[in-house]
């Protein structure tokens, strides 16, 4: 049991290492690691913790290692797995952040960044647009998402309403029109 | 001391309701910008930069960094142990009482009919003001009333180029992207 447990966290802290973003770009790896390699999952289970994963709060990533992490070492097994994902980032992000902290006088740094944020820019919004055309299926959802841009952007409401406003509204919109139908 | 107690709050709160992937943190995050000053807009979009070009998933880099900036290394562990605490909690819960049901939930499926719409709204609203104002520069148009100086032309462009190779070139990591705008940046003194 403790070495089940020791494995758990061993191969989520690689998967923390090696995967950069998260989410779908870890998938590649959680497949040879935990359906070939170790054998905890078969390809088909995986992706269900992915659907799930995907549709509980959370970080989709932590969401499949505490999955993992429960059905091969229980509670135990779901907190250490998840850790053994996140430590990785606590150790890098905090050298670079004290690292930089030290920098932030460097013009260099300052011109760096300057550029570094218009590339952000452009991520985000081209991350945004690709949401965008999942998510808006019909005249319904389009006018919603942009309601939620301009709650966000102009009104500064708390997203923790809008989440909460968009479950609730989706199910009564939903539940009238199939009643129309 | 409240500074540790409201960064757990907080990112308790992110993790609980922050869904669908890293960017999803970011309204969360702008709000605690706006609440508590712990870090600006603009060093926001630096925190992506470095989450997006180091190893691990994007929302629990962000999380550490946003931590650290507010409350030092106590700072960044405690809020990366925030945000992953409801996950844990709520995938247990989930396997252990209505794993098959959940899935198949009609509140669930109904519910990201509109959560699905929402997370492009949400992202966006959140950045669009620093995205703004990085691209637009509205205090030298309302001094000078020159439509021109309204736009910081280079910055413009490079986000339009930028856009063109992202679309052009899905499978190209960030990191790339990011790299090469450094350099860009430091040799036009943005």
């Amino acid at each position: 049991m403790l070495q089940i447990i020791w494995q758990l966290m061993y191969t989520f802290f690689k998967l923390g290492l090696f995967t950069f973003g998260g989410g779908y770009a870890m998938l590649p790896l959680l497949q040879r690691e935990v359906v070939e390699s170790k054998g905890w999952a078969t390809e088909e289970e995986l992706l269900d913790y992915y659907a799930i994963g995907q549709s509980t709060p959370g970080i989709i990533a932590v969401n499949t290692a505490s999955f993992v992490g429960y059905f091969q070492g229980g509670i135990l097994g779901a907190i250490l797995a998840t850790i053994g994902l996140v430590l990785p980032s606590i150790i890098i992000i905090l050298l670079i952040a004290s690292l930089l902290n030290h920098f932030t006088d460097l013009v260099v740094l300052q011109h760096a960044f300057g550029g570094i944020r218009v590339a952000v820019s452009a991520l985000v919004s081209f991350s945004v647009y690709r949401l965008a055309k999942t998510g808006v299926v019909d005249t319904f959802t389009f006018i919603w998402c942009i309601m939620t841009f301009v709650a966000i952007a102009f009104f500064k409401i708390s997203p923790l309403w809008v989440v909460l406003a968009s479950f609730f509204m989706g199910n009564i919109v939903l539940k009238i029109k199939g009643a129309r139908a | 001391m409240l500074t540790y107690v409201r960064l757990i709050f907080e990112f308790l709160k992110t993790g609980l309701f922050a869904i669908g992937g890293g960017l999803a943190t970011l309204p969360f995050l702008r709000e605690m910008s706006f609440r508590y000053s712990w870090f600006s807009m603009e060093e926001l979009l630096d925190m992506i930069a470095i989450s997006e070009s180091t190893p691990g998933p994007i929302g629990i880099n962000m999380a550490t960094y946003v931590g650290y900036s507010a409350g030092g290394i106590l700072g960044g562990i405690l809020a990366t142990l925030a945000i992953i605490t409801p996950s844990i909690i709520i995938i247990i819960v989930v396997i252990a009482s209505f794993m098959e049901k959940f899935r198949d939930s009609k509140l669930v499926q109904r519910g990201f009919y509109l959560l699905r719409a929402a997370t492009a709204g949400l992202i966006m609203g959140a950045v669009f003001e620093v995205i703004f104002i990085s691209l637009f520069d509205a205090g030298a148009y309302a001094i000078s009333g020159d439509i021109f100086a309204f736009i910081r032309w280079p910055s413009l462009l490079m986000f339009i180029v930028l856009i063109l190779l992202i679309r052009k070139f899905p499978k190209v990591h960030p990191i790339a992207f990011i790299v090469a705008s450094a350099v860009i940046g430091i040799i036009l003194k943005f």
